[in-house]
């Protein structure tokens, strides 16, 4: 079965090759068919070999071709499945074959709907080889493949300037990004001769020791990869503008999948990560920084869209969190139920903005809770789990074990659960400010045509995902089940914990947890539904820091005067090309002296006579001096 | 005997389509298709049966043909063929047959002598790719100069007179001191042999003074690095480029600024060794320097052609940061750019023409969306706009990679600069997108998607690119033989910044 | 019989060259400048003769010889040119012949 592996990315591959030929000459339901039928044989494929899948038995690996060889480097069309890889087409493929489902409908009238499948096929196909590749140069390969069908997908709907605008950005920062990473690659290969993702890994630890001063270079330049595609601090802001794509994009794209890639990518190359504490450090760091500046950013959002992109840069930042304390397969995780929780919450934020003819702002909406009963469950299920509530909730798992370990982990510290604890705080308040004002009140928008089966069914099966997805892997003082982290015990080690650690410590946090994540849902009840005009009050209070959260703590402001200003200045200052004025001033001097000496013939004779004499006396005198 | 049959048949090709127009234009049209084509497909049998030739001539050689000419100064008419020059005369043929298909309905004046000067600018191509004689370099090195002025100076657009004499002082001034250091070349040869000859085979491997093999050099890169060109010997490339016809452009970006690639690789790196080795710093910072100084440019163009011009003095700049690191990374790299930047830049032009054709302007401010209303063409653009910017899966990707690869091994500071040209490159790439294809169309222009012609040349090329994108290594098997002279007496340089000196003092890294 | 001391001679010679040479410069009628350069012209050859008769040599006649042909060819064409310019610009004033320039 596994060595039908090749089919899962070639599959929708092939559809996007298909829809972009064909387009606009097939039927919508053609192209839905070809669209969502791809991913989703792709998935069921996929459910097959991980049904078929030991993770005992070790990876396995497929080489479809050699694509380059020159002197040593020789990267392959090369596949490598092992647990990891295979958690992440697992949710790639699933998630991405019910948000195809979900586009059917949602897209149904657009007239880019072939388009828009070819798009989003090309971009699973994209993500799933950067996932399977066994060697760096074809993940870079997936890797700048998303960023551009995110690039093409942002921009979807490209006749309004915004729109390309914010795929601009996007593909730019995390350009950004990548070119760190790839002199990570060249540095790579010029070290260990090759670009083999195993083999790197292995030959590390012989050639480096812990600390040393070349792998945490290593690992910065490809923690700087990471910090791009999955929108950390510092390249944070393309993501909220990436709203500006249709929600099933924002769904798929920026919140469930490739806005991951960072983090598997950190967790691929976890060994050299390992080697460099410093750099390790500084992953936590990134994480926990970028989880609060995005947390504070989501509390002031009215834009229902943005509110979720800045709570997806926030829970990545709990993700990369994991990942700086060696909890790598909380991390993983966390990616896993995050997926699904957050593609369900922007599919029905989608649902909803859909509803109510492509309204955006939340404090427009309202009242939504008994016209959209469906949407509504799904929708409080999803921020429920976002949330972290405990006990019922996937969420709370997930986010519970990072906390822990940020905390009991033998590279925890305080400040990174302190950070993690203030993050899990404020996401609840912003998550259920979110489900108050929109659903809960009086409407204010009237509600147009419903949701068909198509949009509903991919809800509910994410709904319930995100209910019980978090029963695979249980705490310690909660039934302890580690289904999860033995899965990848093979690839991903497991976290040493602090043994001074106890079981009491961990109830108390826990227990802080839960407490916290529960007045956090009752401030917001109490701002939203009980006192709204509180929270306007507090709003004008604080109007200043208010904006300074709104505007995304000034980043955007920040990077346009320090990079966007001067070099569209330099640009604009040097647009006819300073060199070639140099040129020019050769040209202009010769054509100076021509005339310079060409007065000197003015045709009259007298002139001439004049200047021939003059000359021969000076001649004469001279000659008679020397 | 295949060898010179090549140029025999565009320069014949050239006078028959001058002649034929007479009749009608279309027949010349029609011949220099067929001439064009003729070649490729010769070429490409060559291709095919490369293993069995190179075994028969028991090296890197496939062909050689060797007629003396002026045996008295030791001139004769001498042709080789291997791998890398294989590669540029498919490029050449394949890239010549879309530049007379692109110019069907674009040229409707003179068009028998517009056929004349296309052949005889190929042909002059043909030959550099071919020659193994300097003096006969020389002279098909100028062959491709005048014909290439008129197409510019007749054919061209507003300013082309301007841009025609531009481009002319340009290369001929550079190639003057070539020929000066041919000259130079030839006597130093000849005075410590006695043998007085322009055979390359012969001169290559002369033991001069540094200081004489110093200015040489320094002769032939002049020439070479006009061509490219190189930062700040550009300036004649964008007028140059913007103002000629399509075909002059499709002609100049892919082949033109080729010879000057194919110039480093055959002659600098071989017959210059030691004085090529003092130059790479300062070669590859000017490499570095053109990618950003290009980039930037490129950005902040308004008339299309310009802009792509801009980009092709950018990434002319990857091939001179290439071909000094002096290592087969590298070089492959250099190889694998000029083939496929000679397609993307095509493309783009070709595009351009396109695009001029139905709105008669080429500045972006009069595009915009027009994706709407030529979806086919805009797909197409995407494709060659990402190509440009070097999304892995096309060929421009395979290209700088590789470069980079080789190039982090001679220089880190250089390696990284010249990456940041990446995310400028990203900048104009998108640009182009930005305000052709996205936004709203403005203005009433009637827009039809590509006839078929169009199809005809541009998916071919997309086809191409991905193929060198997804499987490259034919081309780099193929270049493979070659580069052993290339590479003899060569070490990767070292230029002195080793990074890890700096930041991973008591490393075990070594 | 006494000889015309070479100085004066020299003196005649000098002055006419310098007569000559000054009407050249601020005639304006083309006629005119022509008589001038004979004037010139023949002051060049006096200046031969003398030195001829100084030295007891032949050559400085010779001299004078060549002298008077080329003035006569000069004065053939100058004169032909003047013929043509009066035609052509119905003047003999120099100045107005000044097309020829740069």
């Amino acid at each position: 079965m596994t060595e039908l592996l090749w089919i899962v990315p070639a599959l929708p591959f092939l559809g996007a090759i298909i829809l972009i030929i064909l387009g606009t000459k097939l039927s919508r339901i053609a192209a839905s068919f070809v669209g969502a039928g791809s991913v989703g044989l792709s998935a069921l494929l996929v459910i097959l070999i991980g049904l078929n899948y030991a993770p005992a038995a070790g990876p396995f690996r497929q080489v479809l071709w050699q694509w380059i060889d020159v002197a040593g480097l020789s990267p392959a069309f090369g596949f490598h499945l092992d647990s990891l890889s295979l958690v992440f087409i697992f949710v790639i493929t699933f998630v991405g074959f019910l948000i195809h489902v979900y586009s059917t409908e949602f897209m149904a009238e657009d007239e880019g709907f072939a388009r828009f499948f070819a798009y989003l096929n090309l971009f699973v196909a994209s993500m799933l080889i950067l996932v399977l590749a066994d060697n760096l140069v074809l993940m870079y390969l997936g890797w700048e493949g998303v960023g551009l069908c995110s690039y093409l997908l942002i921009g979807f709907w490209y006749e309004e300037k915004k729109n390309g605008d914010a795929a601009r950005k996007a593909f730019i920062v995390t350009r950004v990004g990548d070119t760190a990473m790839a002199i990570g690659l060249f540095m790579l290969f010029d070290i260990f001769g090759t670009l083999i993702i195993n083999d790197i890994l292995e030959q590390a630890p012989q050639l480096w020791s812990v600390g040393s001063q070349t792998a945490m270079v290593v690992a910065l330049l490809l923690l700087g990869g990471a910090v791009g595609k999955s929108a950390q601090l510092p390249l944070q802001t393309w993501l909220p503008d990436a709203m500006a794509g249709p929600s099933p994009v924002s769904a798929l794209i920026h919140a469930a999948t490739m806005v991951t890639a960072g983090v598997y990518l950190i967790a691929r190359m976890h060994v050299i990560f390992e080697l460099s504490p410093t750099a390790q450090l500084c992953v936590g760091i990134i994480g926990a920084l970028t989880l609060l500046i995005a947390g504070f950013s989501a509390l002031t959002q009215f834009d229902l869209k943005r509110v979720l992109a800045y709570s997806t840069i926030s829970q990545i930042g709990y993700m990369f969190l994991a990942l700086g304390v060696g909890a790598w397969s909380a991390a993983i995780f966390h990616f896993m139920i995050h997926a699904f929780f957050k593609a369900l919450l922007f599919l029905g934020a989608g649902a909803v903005i859909m509803v109510l003819h492509h309204e955006h702002d939340m404090f427009k909406m309202g009242g939504l809770r008994n016209k959209l009963p469906v949407i509504y469950w799904t929708f409080l299920i999803g921020s429920a789990s976002l949330a972290a509530l405990p006990f019922i909730t996937a969420g709370f798992y997930s986010k519970d074990s990072i906390l822990w370990l940020s905390f009991a982990g033998e590279k925890g510290n305080i400040w990174f659960f302190l950070a993690g604890l203030t993050g899990a705080f404020v996401t609840s308040i912003y998550t259920f400010r979110m489900v108050f004002v929109t659903f809960f009140g009086e409407a204010k928008t009237a509600v147009g045509h419903h949701t068909g089966a198509r949009i509903t069914i991919p809800l509910v099966i994410l709904a319930v995902l995100s209910l019980v997805g978090g029963f695979i892997e249980l705490p310690h003082t909660l039934g302890h089940l580690e289904l999860f982290s033995d899965f990848l015990k093979p690839v991903l080690p497991a976290v040493a914990v602090d043994p001074s650690a106890t079981t009491g410590m961990e109830w108390t946090i826990q227990g802080i947890t839960m407490v916290l994540s529960l007045v956090g849902i009752f401030i917001a009840y109490h701002y939203y539904v009980r006192k709204p005009e509180q929270a306007s009050q507090l709003k004008s209070s604080l109007a200043g820091l208010h904006r300074f959260w709104f505007m995304g703590w000034g980043f955007d402001n920040l990077y346009d005067s320090v990079l966007v200003k001067p070099y569209v200045f330099l640009a604009t200052v040097n647009k006819n090309d300073i060199v070639d004025k140099f040129y020019s001033l050769i040209v202009y001097t010769t054509e100076l002296l021509h005339r310079i000496f060409a007065r000197s013939q003015g045709g009259i004779l007298r002139w001439y006579i004049m200047s021939m004499v003059i000359g021969a006396i000076l001649i004469l005198t001279l000659g008679l001096l020397l | 005997m295949i060898l010179p049959v090549l140029i025999i048949m565009l320069m014949a090709g050239g006078i028959v389509a001058w002649i034929g127009a007479r009749i009608n234009t279309n027949v010349s049209r029609w011949i220099s298709l067929i001439a064009l084509l003729a070649n490729f497909i010769i070429t490409f049998l060559l291709w095919m049966e490369q293993e069995y030739l190179m075994d028969l001539s028991n090296s890197a050689w496939l062909a050689k043909y060797n007629l003396p000419w002026i045996p008295g100064f030791g001139i004769s008419f001498n042709l080789a063929l291997d791998g890398l020059s294989l590669l540029m005369l498919l490029l050449t043929f394949l890239l010549g047959m879309f530049a007379v298909l692109t110019s069907w309905k674009e040229i409707q004046y003179r068009v028998g002598f517009f056929h004349f000067n296309l052949l005889w600018v190929l042909a002059g191509i043909t030959g550099v790719f071919l020659t193994m004689d300097l003096f006969l370099f020389y002279f098909f090195w100028e062959v491709m100069l005048i014909p290439m002025y008129f197409l510019i100076a007749i054919w061209g657009h507003e300013n082309r007179r301007y841009a025609a004499y531009k481009f002319f002082i340009f290369t001929q001034a550079s190639g003057l001191l070539m020929f000066l250091a041919i000259l130079g070349l030839y006597y130093i040869h000849g005075n410590l042999t006695g043998t007085f000859t322009f055979d390359y085979f012969q001169l290559i491997g002369t033991k001069f003074s540094a200081e004489a093999e110093r200015w040489l050099m320094l002769g032939f890169l002049a020439a070479f690095i006009v061509k490219l060109p190189v930062v700040p010997f550009h300036s004649w490339l964008p007028d140059a480029h913007s103002e000629a016809p399509t075909a002059g452009s499709v002609i100049l970006a892919g082949l033109l600024l080729k010879t000057g690639a194919y110039g480093l690789l055959r002659f600098i790196v071989p017959l210059f060794p030691g004085a090529a080795h003092e130059i790479a710093p300062w070669a590859m910072s000017l490499g570095v320097f053109g990618i950003l100084y290009g980039a930037l440019l490129a950005f902040s163009q308004t008339d299309l052609k310009r802009l792509v011009a801009y980009t092709s003095v950018s990434h002319m700049g990857f091939i001179m940061l290439g071909v000094f690191a002096f290592n087969e990374w590298a070089t492959q790299g250099v190889v694998m750019q000029m083939i496929t930047h000679g397609i993307s830049t095509g493309a783009l032009f070709i595009l351009a023409g396109s695009i001029y054709e139905r709105i008669h302007t080429r500045d972006i401010g009069q595009m915009g969306g027009f994706w709407k209303k030529m979806p086919f063409m805009g797909t197409i653009g995407l494709v060659f706009a990402m190509a440009s910017l070097g999304l892995p899966g096309l060929g421009n990707f395979i290209a700088e990679f590789l470069t980079l690869i080789g190039s982090w091994k001679a220089t880190h500071k250089l390696t990284i600069l010249a990456a940041v040209g990446l995310v400028a490159g990203t900048i104009y790439s998108l640009r182009i997108m930005q305000r052709v294809f996205y936004g709203t169309q403005e203005n009433t222009h009637q827009l039809s998607d590509l006839s078929f012609r169009e199809k005809l040349i541009l998916v071919p090329l997309v086809l191409i690119i991905v193929w060198l994108g997804l499987y490259p290594q034919p081309i780099l098997d193929t270049v493979r033989p070659s580069l052993d002279p290339i590479q003899a007496n060569h070490s990767t340089t070292v230029v002195p910044d080793n990074l890890y000196v700096d930041i991973m003092k008591g490393d075990t890294y070594e | 019989m006494d000889q015309v001391p070479t100085e004066a001679g020299l003196i005649l010679a000098g002055v006419l060259f310098t007569l000559g040479l000054i009407s050249v410069l601020i005639r304006r009628n083309i006629i005119f400048m022509l008589i001038s350069v004979e004037i010139m012209l023949n002051a060049a050859g006096l200046a031969f003769v003398v030195a001829g008769a100084k030295w007891s040599q032949a050559d400085g006649q010779v001299m004078f010889i060549f002298i008077l042909t080329m003035a006569a060819a000069e004065v053939s064409v100058g004169l032909a040119l003047i013929l043509q310019i009066y035609h052509q610009l119905k003047t003999l004033d120099s100045d107005a012949a000044n097309k020829m320039k740069g």
